[in-house]
């Protein structure tokens, strides 16, 4: 049968059938090209300085290269000197601290603002506006506020915790003391951001059956408990979403580090992309600082696996 | 009756002096940056703070435009960001209409390439970035910028989605019609995807205009720079000049404003239907 069909198309003798069969080849590559014509534009570009740099990346990380002079193989030597580099060691500690504690904190606020600016008030659409408009401002103009507002001498927070009978003494020094500096951009990240998060938690809280209140009213609780019990169950799939997107922006700040504290005072606010910057554009050590990049990549990729595996269980 | 009634008038109290409150703290710091910018320098840090200044100094707002090229840097920003976002409106959403409707060989593998790279940092590939840039002779250029923001897998992404939840029978009736898909594409699929264009206009918008690394990396001439790091070297060059700087601050701030004002309904929408960039 198979045979038969395979010669029919084959045998010369039936022109007719041919010609169809190679018209509708045409028109398969015709309405081939046609769709990689829509294509191109965009994945010429994407392919020449998003997917060639990444491929890029992975080779440079094992050379040695000052950008001008030749590139030379290093094997494993990048690797083995990040355990040696104690500004990486520093940095990589402070980006897991950054995350750690950031993550948590703009999680909590916003859901909190969330479930605030959910309920029927007067101006909620002001509110909600004036929540999110701290995320889209151009971050230097903020970050420079902030670094006045929170001025250890002449700011007005400072200033504020003098009048409630702060001892001067024991004032927090914010971006100039290494032990208040990752607060206060900490501080500035969960501002600046949880306005963003809050808008998702929205969604997510818009999302839950409004019968699932009213059977728990009938059971008789009290709005703790159908927080706890109605509300943080139904936003889990929402709070995932939340946490791994929080945890990939966490593991690359940078912006409103160099703005406020430039990574100090010492290496106390460094974090991993700071590192990559002045590895590259600083010493002009290319293929370090791409090592450096691999680790923030795997960082990442950690967080995206976990993300893929719980997308697979759901 | 009347004890329940006052319990929720209570309730209501509550919520509301709370909502107040955290809005005032949210804002706190551009109400700050507001009257500062009518401030001399020397009043800026005066405690307890005078919100609306006795004297406002309105000549900060006449000073700045001279003492740096402010209106050059909002030009630069302007341009950068208009052709950065009409490219990544033009070539995502024509790359997302073959992605979702139309059938073509390696379909999956092109699109794996964009999927794959999506939740990978730009600043893990910066660097080789920077140097292919520098290869071609782009560095200090504009265009390095352009070409580094206005295709990205997000774009295609966001589209596509979109375009997916429209249904594949209008495309084929408009076949059946006589239509070409770059017809289909431009009288169908364009017209009904205006949220999902708004979404990614306000995305790519906000995204250029801050942008930070990517400027203070490629952009070192003066009169190359955008608002940002123009902003960041005026900063450096007058670090006392707090009036200056806060007035600067707040003429940077007003194009973000007025996007996002114009556009929030959709924001609101984009973010919380798409959700993915950060």
């Amino acid at each position: 049968m198979s045979n038969s069909t395979i010669a029919a198309s084959d045998a010369p003798a039936i022109p007719r059938r041919s010609a169809k069969v190679l018209s509708r080849r045409r028109r398969k590559i015709q309405s081939a090209l046609v769709a990689y014509s829509f294509i191109a534009p965009n994945f010429l570009g994407f392919a020449v300085f998003t997917l060639g740099p990444i491929l890029f990346a992975f080779v440079l990380a094992f050379m040695h290269w000052d950008g001008s002079n030749a590139i030379t193989f290093a094997g494993l030597d990048n690797f083995w000197r990040l355990f040696e580099d104690k500004v990486f060691i520093a940095a990589f500690w402070n980006t897991i601290i950054y995350t750690a504690v950031s993550v948590p904190a703009t999680l909590a606020c916003a859901l909190g603002l969330a479930i605030l600016l959910n309920q029927k008030i007067f101006g909620r659409d002001f509110f909600r506006t004036a929540m999110f408009f701290p995320y889209v401002a151009s971050l230097v103009a903020v970050a420079v506020v902030w670094n006045m507002i929170f001025n250890p001498e002449m700011g007005p927070v400072n200033m504020i915790l003098y009048t409630l009978g702060l001892d001067p003494k024991d004032m927090p020094g914010w971006a100039a003391d290494r032990h208040w500096a990752m607060v206060t951009v900490i501080l500035f990240g969960v501002w600046k951001s949880m306005g963003y998060y809050m808008v998702i938690y929205l969604a997510g809280l818009q999302g839950i059956n409004s019968e699932l209140y009213e059977a728990a009213d009938l059971d008789g609780a009290n709005s703790w408990q159908k927080f706890l019990y109605v509300t943080v169950p139904q936003l889990a799939p929402t709070t995932f979403f939340v946490t791994v997107m929080l945890t990939i922006q966490s593991f690359k700040v940078f912006d409103q580090i160099y703005m406020i504290t430039q990574g100090g005072p010492g290496t106390s606010t460094l974090v991993l992309v700071y590192h990559i910057y002045n590895e590259a554009f600083i010493s002009w050590d290319l293929g370090y600082s791409s090592m450096i990049a691999l680790v923030l990549f795997f960082l990442v990729l950690a967080v995206t696996v976990v993300q893929f595996r719980r997308q697979k269980e759901d | 009756m009347r004890i329940a009634g006052r319990k929720i008038t209570a309730n209501r109290v509550a919520i509301y002096a709370t909502v107040i409150v955290i809005t005032a703290v949210m804002l706190m710091p551009f109400a700050w940056m507001l009257s500062a910018s009518l401030k001399l320098s020397r009043d800026v840090f005066v405690f307890p703070i005078e919100w609306i200044p006795s004297q406002p100094q309105w000549q900060n707002y006449v000073d700045i435009w001279t003492k740096i090229p402010l209106g050059l840097f909002i030009y630069n920003t302007s341009k950068l960001t208009i052709i950065v976002t009409l490219l990544q409106l033009l070539t995502s959403s024509f790359a997302a209409y073959a992605f979702a409707k139309l059938e073509f060989p390696y379909k999956n593998t092109l699109f794996l390439g964009y999927i794959a790279t999506i939740a990978m940092p730009w600043q893990v590939y910066m660097v080789p970035q920077f140097l292919l840039m520098r290869e071609f002779g782009l560095n200090n250029t504009h265009l390095a910028l352009i070409c580094l923001q206005a295709f990205t897998a997000f774009g295609v992404f966001l589209m596509r989605q979109f375009y997916m939840s429209i249904p594949t029978e209008l495309c084929e009736a408009a076949r059946i019609d006589g239509m070409n898909e770059y017809q289909i594409w431009a009288r169908i699929m364009l017209p009904l995807s205006k949220p999902a264009l708004s979404t990614l206009t306000i995305f790519t918008f906000v995204t250029t205009w801050n942008d930070f690394l990517g400027p203070m990396i490629y952009l070192t001439k003066t009169e190359l720079k955008t608002i940002q790091i123009g902003l960041r070297m005026f900063i450096s060059q007058y670090s006392a000049e707090y009036g200056l700087i806060m007035a600067a601050s707040v003429v940077a701030l007003i194009p973000v404003l007025i996007v996002f004002l114009s556009l929030q309904r959709f924001f609101v929408e984009g973010v919380a239907s798409s959700g993915i960039k950060g």
